[in-house]
């Protein structure tokens, strides 16, 4: 008796696992998306949105560098980054035999933020530069109070810091050796910048222009001291006056699935462009920019 | 039949003891291997005392003498909150408290070490950063102080309870040749109590010092993960383990970073066997 029951429990869990398969085989392919925290909300609402896309979606962050890393180790279908593929990751890539292909899908602005009681609203690129390797060290050397600077920035990996770093540290300068300050406090994600700057008189980071709301200020940037100093709003990143912009890009393996194909038009088509401009984000397309206007 | 069941279970015990001997030996070796690679292309002693810690440059600078010094220093700090309150609230439950006192006083105790290091590290940036920068009127709150007392919090229970066990266990007759002696309380429990259970309250601290060199997620969330030699406790600091928890999702495998977080992982489990191995010795003293 007791073993008929083992046994009966046995077919059950066969039974089960067969069942699952079956489902699964049935249903869809598995499509994992990797990479750039910015880009997360982004890709979300275009998986979401595109009806066609009849697969088991995964999404999830971590940063640009992770997003190419499990590319490149074939963990991910999908990677979203937010800077190019840097030339070590394509030699890595090809030692492992894997061809990636480039999409460039949308641009977004990085805005300078700081706390609403901070009296400075506007900044020079080379200022910027000073504060962030701690050369400027306190606000009233730009025109505030007599407070220190803290400074905030991503971990190293991010895409979001090394934009920042090559646009604004090394002026994108291929070969400049800038780094930021070692003072500078590595947050672990555009959120806890935010949210220290929102708390912090003294504090200064840098987040992606969808993150501007009323409970922060963002600065106006000049690129030198005799030109003209720009917010960060939609219309000057798409009429590109703004300087710290930056290109949206996913990776994907050449041997893909025709899946990701269709999605990646989709991203592209206008439908998708419209989504990218909907989420805070620039689009690439001119037809929609007019649209904006 | 009864013999063989005899056997198999013997056998099956067996190996679940040599399980986390296996699974010990095992961790180090791959930790040790990971890591042993990337000291052929980087110079050791350069990867512990350089000041400056650049993974993605040009050229790449691996230097952990800050995030050693930001463990080092988050926690001392968390031991100086922690111990003295850890080890006279462990007198009072078990020496001085009335029985109903300390059966709740214990079991709360046990309670407070079940909370997780996140939620901990939450607390912490809600309530205890904005109130260390006000108070101390610092530019940030996210300092290696205010990692130390979210730290002392997480380890207190740890040293309370293992401290309270050493306490209770000093025989009764100690206590009671003192009191016919003519000695008051205090001195009973300075001279003999405090004494006798000395071994395991520093075995209980030396735990408490494993964990808090291992621990993580709070650390990550409020110290402020700076990675420069700080000037004072007030300075923000990066340690250890955050660096390698903020980075290791993020790295491409084999690379040279990818190596250089394995190096600080063996740092790390060469530093906790140190002082576990401290913390033994302690315990078999007694």
């Amino acid at each position: 008796m007791r073993y008929l029951k083992f046994f009966l429990l046995l077919i059950f869990v066969f039974f089960c696992l067969y069942m699952q398969t079956r489902h699964d085989n049935h249903k869809c392919i598995s499509v994992q998306i990797k990479g750039s925290d910015t880009m997360l909300n982004l890709i979300q609402a275009l998986v979401e949105k595109n009806s066609k896309l009849k697969a088991n979606v995964s999404i999830t962050g971590g940063g640009s560098g992770a997003g190419l890393a499990s590319l490149i180790n074939a963990t991910c279908d999908i990677a979203m980054s937010s800077r190019s593929i840097e030339k070590r990751e394509k030699i890595l890539a090809e030692k492992k035999n894997i061809k990636i292909a480039e999409f460039k899908i949308g641009l977004d602005g990085l805005a300078v933020l700081v706390n609403k009681n901070n009296p400075v609203d506007k900044l020079t690129l080379n200022q910027l530069k000073d504060i962030f390797m701690a050369r400027i060290t306190n606000w009233k050397e730009v025109g505030g109070e007599d407070r220190k600077i803290v400074i905030l920035s991503r971990e190293s990996n991010s895409g979001t810091h090394i934009f920042f770093k090559e646009r604004v540290l090394r002026d994108n300068n291929k070969n400049a050796i800038e780094e930021f300050s070692v003072k500078s406090l590595m947050m672990p994600s555009s959120q806890t910048i935010y949210d220290e700057v929102f708390r912090n008189p003294n504090a200064l980071g840098y987040v992606g222009i969808g993150f501007i709301n009323s409970g922060v200020k963002a600065l106006s940037i000049a690129v030198d001291i005799d030109s003209e100093y720009i917010y960060p709003t939609l219309e000057n990143i798409l009429n590109g006056t703004y300087s710290i912009l930056r290109p949206l890009y996913l990776y994907t393996n050449t041997k893909q699935k025709d899946i990701i194909k269709t999605f990646i038009n989709f991203v592209l088509s206008d439908h998708g462009q419209k989504i990218i401009l909907e989420t805070d984000f620039v689009p690439l397309k001119c037809k929609v920019k007019n649209k904006v206007k | 039949m009864k013999k063989n069941k005899d056997v198999i279970i013997e056998t099956a015990i067996f190996m679940c003891g040599m399980l986390s001997i296996i699974f010990v030996i095992s961790i180090f070796i791959f930790l040790f291997k990971e890591a042993i690679s990337f000291f052929w292309d980087y110079n050791f002693i350069k990867f512990l005392i350089g000041k400056n810690w650049y993974p993605n440059s040009n050229k790449p600078l691996f230097g952990i003498l800050p995030t050693i010094i930001g463990s080092f220093l988050v926690t001392f700090g968390a031991c100086v909150v922690a111990v003295p309150i850890a080890v006279m609230s462990a007198l009072y439950i078990s020496e001085i408290a009335p029985k109903g006192v300390r059966n709740i006083l214990k079991s709360l105790v046990e309670l407070m070490a079940a909370i997780p290091s996140v939620v901990i590290g939450f607390i912490g940036i809600r309530t205890v950063v904005p109130f260390v920068k006000f108070f101390f009127n610092i530019p940030t709150g996210l300092t290696a102080f205010t990692g130390s007392i979210m730290l002392a919090c997480m380890i207190m229970p740890t040293i309370i309870t293992i401290s309270e066990d050493a306490i209770h266990s000093v025989p009764w007759e100690y206590k009671e040749g003192a009191f016919a002696l003519g000695a008051t309380k205090w001195q009973t429990v300075r001279r003999i109590v405090l004494k006798e259970a000395r071994p395991g309250i520093i075995a209980a601290v030396m735990l408490g010092i494993g964990r808090l060199v291992g621990e993580t997620m709070a650390v990550m969330m409020i110290t402020g993960n700076s990675a420069n030699i700080p000037d004072s406790i007030f300075d923000p600091v990066r340690t250890m383990t955050a660096t390698i928890a903020s980075e290791m999702g993020e790295v491409v495998r084999d690379s040279a970073h990818y190596k250089a977080l394995f190096a600080i992982g063996l740092v790390l489990f060469v530093i906790t066997f140190i002082v576990n191995f401290i913390a033994d010795l302690f315990l078999r003293k007694k």
